[in-house]
């Protein structure tokens, strides 16, 4: 394989934002899974359809209205502006804001529905031996959920690394900052460069697979408990 | 009951009529003549009643693409250059490539008052991004880098750039304010003769190589009466004025 710098820079690019999306995504779309696979409350259908907005989406709406919020004359763009951090748009944090929204489900959605297998019986179990909620989620509800969080994070990783509309339209393909291994990819077909296309998309590809397999070979089959 | 059986043979009838005199035409267009494509479509189907199909993007988009079995009958380049390639490579109709427009560059902002009639805003450096089309493969890119070259002020602007795939993306970037500054089409912020919004430097044109903007028959089009009615159309007086009236020389 012989990729060019750029190449490499757009691949290292890549990695490190899928990493911290991810990071954050575990952070933020556990305590959400927990909430949706827990909750009686009538907020429930709202809520996820809109944790599951962006599996329907086109990037194209998510990235314009990224564009706009996080513009100078947004909301969100006031909002950072006022707290000194500057505007989004065209920065690495940008790119990574944007991408924890476009993967959200991809984190919430396996996480839920692992919690939801856990069901009420073990924790009730917990409670009877003092443990406390807190503890008992610790304890508990996270270890029997364990596989949900290894799919999810998986998923949420390889969709990261995957995305393309979003990144273009509020990325503004800045080397090193914002120009990911899919529109390193884009550039080289645009500029007729094939030969570097071909090389840098093929390590996508086998990168893609190589992540499904695991996560195919991983996955054991159901059980019956 | 008799109404919708009248209604319905009118309606097939002039579905019928609809068939026999107009065709379709599909044509690619570089994104920055959006604008007055439209006008001159909109001209073009009221006088001979043929209708524009047009896509608007990246020339070099198209290059691939049409290179790839794309159903374009007509390519309006952004350049000069893919055309003539499309032609080596056999993908036009040798004899049918010609200037439909001069494109002009711009630096502009959505902020009045904020770019001053000599462009001095790029040395004064105060701006957070300074967005151009990719200059690898948008003409008006490349343009910009020449004539910050001719400038002195690429080494220090360039860390600020943006690069929008097309000079359309480039625009939005400069219009929503995401980046204060930025090198467009004369085109884009011009209506009737002026431009309309924000504040503009129109570059002279001695900072860079005039941007020629070829349009060719493709091998999908070849023969066929709309799409030759067209390409003359572009040459005429009247399609002449509205891309006169956007900003382009011709």
């Amino acid at each position: 394989m012989l990729l060019t710098d750029n190449d490499l820079q757009s691949i290292w690019l890549t990695l490190r934002l899928a990493g911290i999306v991810t990071v954050i995504l575990f952070l933020v779309g556990t305590p959400i899974a927990w909430w949706l696979a827990r909750t009686r409350s009538h907020w429930k259908g709202p809520v996820g359809a809109v944790v599951a907005l962006p599996l329907v989406l086109p990037p194209s709406v998510l990235g314009f209205y990224l564009l706009v919020t996080m513009g100078p004359n947004g909301p969100v763009g006031q909002l950072t502006q006022a707290l000194g951090i500057g505007l989004l748009p065209f920065t690495f944090w940008g790119l990574v804001v944007a991408s924890v929204f476009y993967s959200l489900p991809f984190m919430v959605q396996p996480v839920q529905n692992a919690f939801e297998a856990v069901g009420d019986r073990p924790l009730e179990v917990a409670a009877t031996l003092r443990a406390s909620p807190l503890n008992a989620f610790f304890t508990v509800a996270l270890p029997l959920a364990a596989p949900g969080f290894l799919t999810a994070g998986i998923l949420t990783f390889a969709h990261t690394v995957g995305e393309f509309g979003v990144v273009l339209m509020i990325g503004g393909n800045i080397p090193g900052v914002t120009r990911v291994a899919s529109v390193q990819i884009y550039d080289h077909v645009e500029a007729m460069e094939y030969s570097d296309a071909h090389r840098l998309a093929a390590v996508m590809l086998i990168f893609s697979f190589l992540v499904l397999l695991v996560l195919y070979l991983w996955r054991p089959s159901p059980k019956n408990t | 009951m008799k109404s919708i059986v009248t209604l319905s043979i009118a309606v097939a009838l002039c579905a019928a009529a609809h068939t026999v005199r107009a065709d379709e035409i599909q044509v690619a267009v570089a994104a920055n003549f959006t604008a007055p494509m439209k006008a001159i479509a909109a001209a073009f189907k009221k006088d001979t009643g043929h209708q524009v199909q047009a896509a608007y993007g990246a020339t070099g988009k198209f290059y691939a693409q049409i290179k790839n079995g794309a159903p374009f009958e007509a390519l309006l380049s952004a350049d000069d250059a893919t055309p003539i390639k499309l032609l080596e490579e056999g993908a036009a109709v040798a004899g049918t490539a010609f200037t439909y427009a001069v494109g002009t560059l711009v630096l502009w902002s959505a902020k009045p008052g904020f770019v001053d009639a000599k462009g001095d805003v790029l040395g004064k450096g105060d701006f957070r991004k300074l967005a151009i089309a990719n200059p690898k493969v948008a003409p008006y890119g490349a343009a910009a880098v020449q004539t910050l070259t001719k400038l002195d002020l690429l080494e220090k602007v360039e860390p600020k750039f943006v690069t929008g795939e097309n000079i359309a993306q480039t625009f939005q970037f400069v219009g929503t304010g995401n980046a204060e500054l930025g090198f467009v089409a004369l085109s884009q912020v011009m209506e009737n003769g002026k431009i309309t919004k924000g504040s503009a430097w129109v570059v002279p044109g001695e900072f860079y190589t005039p941007i020629r903007q070829d349009a060719v028959m493709l091998e999908k089009g070849k023969d066929k009466p709309a799409v030759i009615a067209l390409l003359a159309y572009l040459k005429g007086e009247q399609a002449r004025a509205i891309i006169r009236a956007f900003g382009y020389e011709i």
